[in-house]
């Protein structure tokens, strides 16, 4: 019994929130390096594009709820998550082609184009805030909970309750549809092929064919279907801020580089690798050891190894260690 | 002469705007904006050292910047002996414990093989010393920061003048930027873009939340000055007088006495501030134009030269027999050693150090703006640069707010949009340097003023 309440209780405290934070966090990661791979520059916009296609689904949000539009259980934001990847999209084409196109034929160097894609995060940062503002905003409606930590504990009499938010649920399940299509797309599609190939040798592709323009718009696609997904996943279970988007651009970064820049599963399962480190890392175990250690061995002190306040530390402590014996990443970069 | 003179035009336009503020908003804010320029300006020249010079690419300046403002308070604050009595002597120790860490650890990579055993012997070093280290410093920083929590609560530092904290604000940032460094400098750039970003966020975070250390969030105010203080200035019977002097005429025209005092008294007090603010421009240009002739001395020397052959071709400066790593290794700590001053010289103008004020936004993306738009490369350019910058930062607002009642003046007052416009006006201070940055970028690369090769 008491194993089985240590377990709820990691269950509940580091598992579920690990595994929705990670996905969170995969698919920005997967942006990342999508963009590394085909476009070959690390942007440094990326948290603020996210925010961007957020602001958009936020704002549609509480449209939709004045029309009296909703989805029942599931919260509103979900249904207006297509049009804000539209004008995430559109968006993006006109910033590529305003800016990141003219480096492009240049062929600048990726220093240079990193240092435009800062320019870029300023001015995405100063439009999200004259639309909406730099304020905390909460967009989430419909079913809280799937399961709260009363009724579990009423239904299995354990002394540990587990609750699991619907937008936990939500998360994780959208998140595997998304990546799920996405490497069917990659792997198994002419187009994705394409990609792939554009990615890994650009003159060799450009030989065999492959249109250079095509390749890029598609890169922007499917980079603003999971900026604008991530933002908002992430927006529905903490809540909308700009500058917390701004700030989640660091984990995500060492999510992409921890799993390979250039790879996009390697991405995935970096934003894994980030979000479990974070959250084992910085959890108190004192009670999982009081459950499953003999009552004489109980520990006093919390057991955590590092304070919550390190939690962004962790992550990049990961990355460096991961920089300096294998810079290459977990997961072998630069393939797509 | 006429080859400098862009950089006198650029300068003289850059001196009547700041003179234009003092017109027509006032002279101490003018004196306010001059002083962040120049901390500025510093800064941009220690970004500029490892971007111009030598091709690096460091977006950790935030880092840097907080530790020379960390180093203000552990020099210049009195120290806290009941502090120091219940948990110095441990922090001590815990010093002593890392640095067996690190000798230890450079003993084994030296005497034993590249294995696998040798990995996990430094691994298992380092988790037996942080054990360590939690177990020596644990009750130590609780006790430490149970003493007066309110005021102190923190070690204080050792209590000397403030000034020397700007040199030790140069060493931490310097040692800092050894340790980064020695581990970061082998990578790509953008990768060591990335790294310096995320280290520098570790460097703030460990401020931020080590309260034995310099209290953390809960700030440090009151820090000692290199300056007078306003309010001993305004009792000082040689101020008033001096006060009086320069403005006799305006008080002359004033007949009733008791008027005459209440004139005087609201003078003083304007002139007491802009006479700190004066003192404060007189110390920071004078740390402005040492490091001008500095690294001006260091460009054109044959050390800079072989800096810019290592930024243009490393490959055949490496063939010629240059130890590019070295040098790397030697930029980098300069030009962060030179930001930690810059991050010093901010905390002693504002008197108070606050570790949660340290964004990346602010001083990290800000600085490297200021280095690309100013001019890489060129020591005049990055001080134009900062100049420039900051001034459009601090002035955007105001700019903007004039732009949109000019363009919105013929909506009516209470239209929505309109007011949203005004509310938001300071953000468009992003979007000013955002576009400014694009631009600079797109049609001239080489920033305002480009980088000037001296052929000999």
């Amino acid at each position: 019994m008491d194993f089985l309440n240590a377990l709820i209780l990691l269950l509940n405290y580091t598992i579920i929130p690990a595994l929705t934070y990670g996905s969170q966090l995969a698919l920005g990661a997967i942006f990342v390096t999508l963009i590394y791979g085909v476009l070959r520059f690390a942007n440094f916009a990326t948290g603020d594009m996210m925010s961007f296609g957020t602001m958009f689904a936020v704002l549609l949000t509480y449209y939709f709820q004045s029309l009296g539009i909703s989805l029942g259980v599931l919260p509103t934001a979900l249904l207006t998550i297509p049009f804000a990847i539209v004008m995430m999209i559109l968006y993006m084409l006109t910033i590529d082609k305003f800016v990141f196109s003219y480096y492009r034929i240049k062929k600048s160097p990726p220093v240079q184009l990193a240092m435009v894609s800062v320019g870029v995060m300023f001015v995405t940062q100063a439009i999200i805030r004259i639309i909406i503002g730099p304020f905390d905003r909460r967009f989430l409606d419909g079913e809280k909970f799937i399961l709260k930590a009363m009724e579990f504990k009423e239904m299995t009499g354990l002394n540990e309750g587990l609750t699991i938010k619907s937008t936990q649920l939500i998360t994780i399940v959208v998140t595997l549809i998304v990546v799920s299509v996405m490497f069917w797309f990659l792997n198994k599609t002419k187009t994705g092929t394409s990609m792939r190939a554009y990615s890994d040798n650009e003159d060799l592709a450009l030989l065999s064919g492959i249109d250079p323009k095509r390749v890029v718009m598609l890169t922007w696609v499917i980079a603003g279907v999971l900026a604008t997904i991530g933002g908002v996943l992430y927006g529905l279970d903490k809540s909308y801020k700009p500058f917390v988007y701004f700030n989640n651009m660091l984990p995500i970064f060492a999510a992409a580089i921890v799993g390979g820049i250039g790879n996009p599963f390697g991405a995935f399962l970096g934003g894994y690798v980030v979000a479990f480190g974070e959250i084992f890392i910085t959890y108190a175990y004192k009670k999982f050891f009081t459950y499953i250690l003999p009552e004489s061995l109980a520990p006093d002190s919390l057991i955590q190894l590092l304070s919550t306040d390190y939690k962004f530390a962790v992550s990049f402590s990961i990355l460096v260690i991961v920089l300096l014996f294998r810079p290459s990443g977990i997961f072998k970069g630069k393939i797509l | 002469m006429k080859k400098y003179l862009n950089v006198i035009a650029a300068y003289s336009i850059m001196l009547l705007l700041i003179i234009l503020v003092g017109i027509f908003q006032s002279w101490s804010i003018a004196l306010s904006i001059f002083n962040y320029c120049m901390i500025s300006a510093v800064m941009t020249m220690g970004a500029n050292i490892q971007w111009g010079y030598a091709g690096l690419i460091n977006f950790g300046i935030m880092g840097y910047t907080a530790l020379g403002g960390l180093a203000v308070v552990l020099v210049s604050v009195a120290p806290v002996p009941e502090a120091w009595e219940v948990g110095g002597l441990n922090m001590m120790v815990c010093i002593l414990v890392i640095a067996g860490m690190v000798f230890s650890i450079r003993y084994v990579l030296k005497k034993i093989k590249k294995s696998k055993q040798r990995n996990y012997l430094v691994a298992a070093i380092i988790i037996v010393g942080l054990i360590l280290l939690r177990m020596i410093s644990g009750p130590a920083i609780e006790n430490i920061e149970a003493v007066n929590p309110a005021k102190t609560g923190f070690l204080g530092g050792l209590g000397m003048p403030v000034l020397f904290s700007w040199i030790v604000g140069g060493l931490l940032a310097g040692g800092l930027a050894y340790v980064v460094g020695k581990i970061a400098l082998g990578l790509r750039a953008d990768y060591l873009a990335i790294a310096t970003l995320l280290i520098a966020e570790i460097v703030v975070s460990v401020i931020k939340h080590e309260d034995w250390l310099a209290r953390g969030v809960k700030n440090v105010i009151g820090l000692k000055r290199p300056v007078p203080y306003e309010i001993d200035l305004q009792s000082a019977p040689w101020f008033i007088n001096l006060v009086e002097k320069f403005n006799s005429g305006k008080l002359n025209l004033i007949n009733s006495v008791t008027e005459k005092q209440d004139v005087l008294k609201q003078l003083v007090i304007d002139a007491s501030s802009i006479y700190v603010k004066l003192c404060m421009a007189g110390l920071f240009l004078l740390v402005v134009v040492v490091l001008l002739i500095i690294t001006q001395k260091a460009l054109y020397s044959p050390w800079g030269r072989k800096m810019r052959a290592i930024r243009d071709n490393e490959e055949a400066a490496s063939a010629m027999g240059k130890n590019i790593v070295k040098e790397h290794l030697l930029i980098f700590i300069l030009g962060s050693a030179v930001v930690g001053i810059a991050g010093a010289m901010m905390v002693t103008n504002d008197g108070l150090f606050t570790p949660g004020s340290y964004r990346p936004m602010r001083y990290t993306f800000v600085i490297w703006v200021m280095v690309i738009v100013g001019g890489t490369g060129n020591n005049f350019g990055a001080i134009l640069g900062g100049f420039f910058v900051w001034f459009l930062w601090v002035q955007a607002a105001p700019i903007a707010l004039f732009l949109i009642n000019l363009f919105t003046s013929h909506l009516p007052e209470t239209n929505a949009l309109r007011i949203h416009l005004i509310e938001s006006a300071s953000y468009f201070r992003f979007l000013m340097i955002g576009i400014g940055l694009l631009v600079i970028m797109r049609y001239r690369p080489q920033g305002i003023l480009p980088e000037k090769i001296i052929k000999q």
